[in-house]
């Protein structure tokens, strides 16, 4: 096991080297480079220009270049925002948090449901219910995020007037309560993007489980069949589901980005965005990297729990 | 050959391997069939409408009538409504689904291109290429494709050719995937060598022996990557970085919408529904056709 | 001695993507108080389907249809319908009354629980127990099996034992309630051979302790000569023969069941120069196309045209105890 640990986390290190240097590539593509901010400025002359390149050492080579913005990275420092000069590390985890508590939300709403809806799918297969699920999974799928935000909104905020339609917090109102109703709609369309998938691979693994023979031991040894569902089966189904999750990350990452813009909800997505029209290349770039970073990180943390989780790895 | 022998294991017979999973296999094939059809139809429907629906239509694109503004739909002159401006919005989405479906099939050609190549070269050669190959497969996938999409939207003029190629370069990953896998195992089967041996050309042995072989994966993966493509084109003209107004595109007509979200709510609505049906019809013929050319890669089973 | 069991007319068919299969048909038989029963056939024979659908573990209608009675007698006289049973019921009667031991002991065990909790588990589900009690219960009947250091077993999981402790602990789980009947379903297949040695002697052991029933299926003739007082030899889904053991063994009248004993190697055969292993010729028949008549006559060197290709043969008495289905038992000697 101690083998098979360092070697994800080699791996996960020539990923995160591999990571830096398309984050590199990027920044350096942009137009001016680093310096664009500089060049934008009016009455900026091309010997001054010039200079500041060779100050910031930009005349030097690229592998040079590299290395002493990966230590920088390394050592947190991610280089400061056009916008106000904070560093960006710092806006990045200031924004972090209601990016991670839709996350959280979300994604919990998926596992529940969608672990539901795919165990009913297995073991009712082929049932009206499960064709619905199945539909219902690939539409759900193709619906873009942003425009079931948009519905969404429509109904419940312009037409029935039950929640509101953005933001994280009324004006002047911090109660818990306030703070909920305004997840409700981010986090349920937030969760359309992960549920299809979930349900999808649920059903898929929960049917290889229930073929397998230990189910039919289970049943033998005179188990109620929720016992053999819960015990034995789900268990056994969920293992695999440990990595999915790993892997969706990436496209939760994503959804969180557009739900953030429809609700204006004051997350990383959010800041992307802002950051974006202003050409904030500092910020933009540090969101690309950490969001890279988390999804690694992400993955290596689904892979070492599939370990745990797994007793036939632990002891191999 | 002996009848009995005892030391074989007895195997049990097919229809138990799985005993309490019901099998109804004409009704299934039947509504995958079904859903497939239902996604080619939409997909011609809405390709033959956007190709044909403007020139029947009186109103142009960018005909602005200031005094038919915000019409409702399903009554009056406009059949879906119009917009701010009174432009008439079935002709506008007509128009948008032609930009729409041009860079969704153009960044599916040559995102399945890239990937194509990619995955045969990995798959092909192996070893230290094939590993360097995939490692950066994983690493590009490892930024969600919508940052990655923004960012260089962000650093490029937006436009219809540089969308195409940005929306590609998110969306080829997945295909060389697919590709590596499938070469890496065919590699080892008895033709590849046999052609090997008899001392064809690399290319020649990855193009005319390899490449046909492995087909059908590659088309269902282009097919999911229209579906991909429209959504991802979609989301950067949503959000301003993609096709510009005033040339209309399903994503940049919602970009506008959320305003008007109380006033006109069909303006919101239609161009969403039509980029629904349109995925919708690219995934399920995607997965009908992933269900008829190999069943080995149906993750849904 | 008692009957235990009484399986009347039991038929199983399926419906599958290649149209419907009848696995079992008209399959009946008695078993008594402590005595073993030994099915034995080749593949897809329909032996293991039906122990399956006397457990009632294959998959409910419309896939599966099981039609036929049979009848479970308890420990206090009570009769059990078993194929009518409600779920609920039926499921008290699995591991308390009825336990079963498969074939697999690699894929039957939960990879993901210890070896103790499978068996708590099962002793919970039948027994008021407190847990801890349950748990010495269940370390003691890994003893019981013949696993050395028991307590530190029970803590284990499947992997980490060999094939042979997680058959033990199998046995051990399926007899953990004590129950009357215990089906074997090839419980020594996947065994090496002197691993086979020691399980069957276990069943045997444990049998002559509880008094229990064993019905045993195997293909293995030579097994069956171990262990069982009858045998029930199937072919194609249908009783061909059923007799105590040692008539059948010695006094075979079906030819498929003579073919069964000949394809044993023996080590006197083997000694003496040019005694070869006698090979029934040809498969069992596709479930999808049986041949008319008698389902063995492409295979039968006895086969005649008429009666052997045109009618069904009937199971014949023979002898009390002994029947066989063969329309020409009378005329040949096998």
């Amino acid at each position: 096991m101690t083998r098979y640990v360092l070697h994800r986390l080699g791996q996960s290190l020539v990923l995160l080297v591999l990571v830096s240097m398309i984050g590199f590539g990027l920044l350096h593509l942009t137009p001016g480079g680093p310096l664009s901010q500089f060049a934008l400025t009016p009455g900026m002359s091309a010997a001054t220009l010039a200079r500041l390149s060779h100050q910031m050492g930009l005349d030097r080579p690229l592998p040079i270049q590299y290395a002493e913005w990966a230590g920088h990275l390394l050592r947190g420092d991610w280089g400061r925002s056009y916008r106000d000069q904070q560093p960006v590390l710092a806006i990045i985890v200031s924004h972090l948090w209601a990016t991670l508590e839709l996350m959280v939300s979300s994604t919990l709403l998926a596992i529940i449901f969608g672990t539901w809806v795919g165990v009913l799918g297995a073991i009712r297969r082929y049932s009206l219910a499960d064709y619905l699920a199945t539909i219902g999974a690939m539409v759900g799928l193709s619906i873009p995020t942003f425009w079931f935000g948009l519905v969404m909104i429509y109904l419940f905020s312009v037409w029935l007037g039950w929640l509101p339609s953005g933001d994280m917090y009324t004006n002047g109102d911090a109660s818990l309560l306030d703070y909920a109703r305004h997840l409700v709609l981010p986090c349920l369309v937030l969760t359309l993007v992960t549920i299809a998938t979930w349900s999808r691979y649920m059903r898929a693994s929960m049917l290889d489980v229930i073929s397998q023979d230990y189910i039919r031991t289970a049943r033998a040894k005179g188990l109620r069949p929720r016992a053999v569902l819960i015990h034995h089966a789900l268990r056994n189904a969920l293992l695999p589901m440990i990595t999915v999750a790993g892997l969706q990350l990436p496209t939760l990452l994503g959804g969180a980005l557009v739900t953030e813009t429809v609700f204006t909800w004051p997350g990383m997505g959010r800041l992307f965005l802002d950051s974006i029209s202003y050409r904030d290349y500092p910020v933009v770039m540090g969101l690309l990297m950490f969001s890279a970073l988390l999804v690694l990180l992400g993955n290596l943390v689904a892979d070492l729990l599939y370990v745990v989780a797994d007793p036939r790895i632990r002891l191999a | 050959m002996s009848a009995v022998a005892p030391s074989a294991a007895e195997l049990p017979p097919p229809v138990l391997a799985a005993p309490s999973a019901a099998r109804r296999p004409a009704l299934r094939r039947f509504m995958r069939h079904r859903l497939a059809m239902f996604g080619l139809v939409a997909i011609i429907v809405l390709v033959v409408a956007c190709a044909l629906g403007p020139y029947l239509s009186p109103y142009g694109p960018l005909t602005i009538d200031l005094r038919h503004r915000f019409q409702p739909p399903f009554e009056g002159r406009h059949w879906l409504g119009s917009d701010q401006l009174g432009r008439d919005l079935l002709v506008r989405l007509l128009l948008a689904g032609r930009i729409s479906l041009t860079v969704g099939f153009a960044a599916m050609g040559l995102s399945t291109a890239v990937g194509v190549v990619i995955g045969l070269v990995a798959g092909f050669y192996g070893g230290w290429v094939g590993t360097a190959l995939m490692r950066f497969v994983d690493a590009v996938l490892s930024f969600p494709a919508i940052f990655l999409l923004l960012t260089l939207a962000a650093l490029v003029s937006p436009g219809v050719l540089t969308i195409t190629l940005i929306v590609a370069l998110t969306a080829w990953m997945e295909v060389a995937r697919v590709v590596e896998g499938q070469v890496r195992s065919l590699r080892e089967r008895d033709f590849a060598i046999a052609a090997e041996a008899i001392g064809v050309s690399d290319a020649h042995l990855m193009l005319r022996e390899l490449l046909p072989n492995i087909m059908a994966p590659i088309v269902v993966a282009a097919t999911l990557n229209v579906a991909r493509a429209i959504l991802l084109e979609s989301y950067a003209s949503y959000l301003g970085y993609g096709i510009q107004p005033p040339t209309p595109s399903w994503g940049n007509m919602l970009n506008n919408a959320q305003e008007y979200l109380t006033s006109a709510p069909w303006l919101a609505i239609f161009p969403g529904a039509v980029i629904t049906l349109a995925v919708t019809g690219f995934n399920f013929l995607g997965d009908g056709l992933r269900d008829a050319l190999d069943p080995r890669l149906d993750v849904h089973r | 001695m008692t009957d235990v069991l009484m399986v009347e007319d039991l038929a199983v068919r399926f419906r599958g993507e290649s149209g419907v299969v009848d696995a079992v048909e008209g399959v009946s038989f008695r078993l008594r108080e402590g005595e073993t029963l030994a099915i034995v056939g080749e593949s897809s024979s329909g032996k293991s389907v039906t122990a399956l659908a006397l457990m009632r573990l294959l998959g409910g209608p419309p896939n599966c249809v099981v039609r036929g009675r049979a009848t479970f007698m308890r420990q206090d006289g009570e009769a059990l319908a078993l194929l009518s049973l409600p779920e609920t019921r039926m499921a008290s009667v699995r591991g308390r009354d009825v336990g079963m031991i498969f074939q697999e002991p690699m894929t039957s065990l939960n990879p993901v629980h210890r070896i103790g909790a499978q068996i708590v588990e099962g002793l919970l589900a039948h027994e008021r127990l407190s847990p801890r009690a349950a748990e010495k219960r269940a370390v003691a009947l890994l003893d019981h099996v013949g696993i050395p250091e028991p307590a530190l077993r029970a803590r284990a999981f499947p992997h980490q034992l060999s094939g042979g402790m997680r058959q033990r602990a199998m046995i051990a789980m399926a007899l953990a309630c004590r129950p009357r009947v215990l089906i074997a379903d090839e419980p020594t297949t996947a065994l090496d051979v002197t691993i086979q040695a020691q399980i069957l002697e276990l069943i045997r052991a444990l049998q002559h302790e509880t008094g229990m029933s064993v019905i045993f299926i195997t293909h293995n003739l030579g097994v069956v000569a171990e262990v069982a007082d009858r045998v029930l030899v199937m072919y194609a889904g249908q009783v061909v023969e059923d007799a105590p053991v040692d008539v059948l063994l010695h006094r075979p009248q079906m030819p498929y069941s003579a073919g069964l004993i000949g394809s044993v190697p023996r080590l006197d055969d083997v000694r003496r120069r040019g005694g070869r292993l006698a090979a029934i010729p040809g498969n069992v028949p596709d479930p999808n196309t049986r041949p008319a008549g008698c389902t063995f006559h492409p295979r039968c060197a006895h086969a005649r045209p008429d009666p052997c290709e045109t009618a069904r043969p009937a199971l014949e008495y023979v002898s009390d105890g002994h029947t066989v289905r063969c329309a020409r038992w009378r005329e040949i000697t096998v």
